[in-house]
């Protein structure tokens, strides 16, 4: 049902993986990238991406063009491309901003990406051949806050994005000396008649009526008609393009969720603060419901008292009883989650990684098989 | 790690008040709940009448949590005390598994508010709703409490 790695006590930042899901990109939480080659049922680091002067905040490796994308709080991207020799060449990119870059996706025709920062702006970038090198453009208005999270419409024009203040926002990311304008059929775009130029704002909606804290995370659906967000008022927001942008909320019983994606055209995983990811889904009627939590592992039975770690428990800890472990895989917050196989339309495999420094890998048509009442539709 | 890291002075600098167009919290408040409060009158003579969860519903759907009047919003924290208090400790069950879970979330809020400013025997009391709405409305309703900007 799970697969689960451990990389160490530091807690992994970000994770990507490459096209075939033989290796990953994961930050510790510092500075550097660190690639792992799988081998077996064992990881092997590779290659240390070291570029960047402060931790790194967003990884996202493009899988045809095998290129992987870098930010960091050091306010700089780097595009990563492999050399014949395997090694990793960065290539700076000028994001002109005066704040942390925060997150950073490629999108889906691995064209452009987009990186999210505490600037208040989200810059959008491509590759200009005359001149070689990355030229970002800004979406700014009207942005007031930092930006948490990103995800592109898979028409590749279209981005949303998550913000600090309590709104999720819905942009038009066309470029246009990179690409035709070709979805004017798009719900999103109704309105205007097609993407519009860059910046565009397509959609706003605000998280909570109450308030409702910052966006964690962002998701657009694989038909690219509805986005789920999840927000740290420990809610689920659904807003259907398609359905004349009515949003449903959901606000759980749980500890705030850090980030959200579709796995079936109406299901969604959430996974945060509770350490355990938790399907939902939006039925035809347009209620959002819990369904099931993913992680069924029951706590480890302590096997016996031994008096070594009696006393060594006692040492370290001045307790006998020394049972802090979670009964989830993960032992701390979930920050990161992607996709490992399938499309956001049907997702049959999805990673997390952690604070705990633990990145799982989760079978859906096995959890599916071993939990009751769970159903994917 | 630097030696200064037990200093915390430079988080009070504010780096953003030379931006232009700063993010601003009072252009969020279209106003949503009415403005008002729930009617005094009309929450006292459901109490009298015995109504005690009607006069529960009452106040909590009239929150005036997106009010900027403070007057407005201690009267009816008041009144909200006054209902929660007079609702006897073996009616609270049944009292919150009677209200949506939106009320519920309201109903944190107002017992929070209630543990910051007690008076004779209201804590103890108060416990006891914090329990029963736990149980309904769980950790998430707490963390609302915490996050929602529109407050108690």
């Amino acid at each position: 049902m799970v697969e689960r790695f451990s990389f160490g006590v530091n807690p992994i930042t970000c994770h990507a993986w490459n096209k075939d899901r033989s290796q990953v990109a994961l930050s510790p939480n510092n500075h550097e990238v660190h690639i792992y080659k799988r081998e077996a049922n064992d990881w092997r680091l590779i290659n240390v991406l070291n570029q960047h002067d402060l931790r790194v905040t967003g990884i996202d490796w493009a899988p045809n063009t095998n290129r992987i994308v870098t930010c960091a709080a050091d306010r700089n991207a780097y595009v990563w491309t492999q050399g014949s020799d395997g090694n990793w060449k960065p290539t700076l990119v000028l994001l002109r901003i005066n704040r942390a870059a925060t997150c950073v996706k490629w999108s889906p025709f691995e064209n452009k990406f987009a990186v999210g920062s505490g600037a208040r702006l989200i810059s959008v970038c491509y590759f200009e051949k005359e001149n070689d090198w990355w030229v970002s453009k800004h979406i700014k208005k009207p942005i007031r806050s930092t930006v948490t999270s990103l995800d592109w419409h898979p028409n590749n024009l279209i981005l949303v994005a998550g913000l600090t203040d309590f709104k999720v926002r819905v942009f038009s990311a066309y470029i246009k000396l990179l690409e035709e304008p070709n979805d004017s059929g798009s719900p999103w775009c109704k309105k205007a008649g097609g993407p519009g130029s860059l910046g565009t704002l397509l959609a706003e909606f605000t998280n909570s009526q109450s308030g409702g804290g910052w966006v964690h995370g962002v998701s657009f659906s694989g038909d690219g008609n509805r986005i789920c967000w999840v927000g740290h008022d420990s809610s689920i927001s659904v807003a259907d393009a398609s359905r004349g942008m009515v949003v449903t909320k959901l606000r759980t019983e749980f500890l705030p969720f850090n980030t959200c994606t579709w796995v079936g055209p109406n299901s969604i995983v959430v996974a945060g603060h509770n350490c355990c990811p938790l399907l939902y889904t939006f039925d035809s009627s347009g209620q959002l419901s819990y369904s099931c939590k993913l992680d069924n592992s029951q706590k480890k039975e302590a096997g016996g008292l031994s008096a070594m770690r009696k006393f060594q428990s006692l040492d370290r800890q001045a307790r006998i009883e020394n049972d802090t472990a979670l009964e989830t895989v993960h032992q701390n917050a979930i920050t990161g989650l992607c996709l490992y196989s399938g499309s956001k339309g049907a997702i049959t495999k999805f990673s997390t990684s952690g604070i705990d420094g633990q990145l799982a890998v989760w079978d859906m048509n096995l959890l599916e098989k071993g939990i009751q009442n769970m159903r994917l539709n | 790690m630097s030696i200064n890291t037990s200093s915390s002075a430079f988080r009070k600098i504010d780096v953003d008040q030379y931006n232009e167009d700063n993010f601003g919290d009072e252009d969020q408040g279209e106003l949503q709940s009415p403005p008002v409060g729930p009617d005094e009158s009309e929450v006292t003579s459901l109490l009298n009448q015995g109504k005690t969860i009607d006069a529960l519903k009452t106040v909590l759907r009239n929150a005036p949590l997106a009010s900027k009047n403070p007057q407005v919003k201690d009267n009816a924290f008041n009144l909200t005390m006054k209902v929660l208090l007079y609702i006897k400790g073996s009616q609270v069950e049944e009292a919150v598994s009677a209200l949506d879970r939106d009320l519920v979330d309201v109903l944190m809020k107002y017992i929070y508010r209630g543990f910051e400013t007690p008076s004779e025997g209201s804590s103890g009391h108060l416990l006891l709703w914090h329990e029963r709405a736990y149980s309904v409305g769980g950790i998430g309703s707490i963390v609302r409490v915490l996050t929602d900007s529109k407050k108690a």
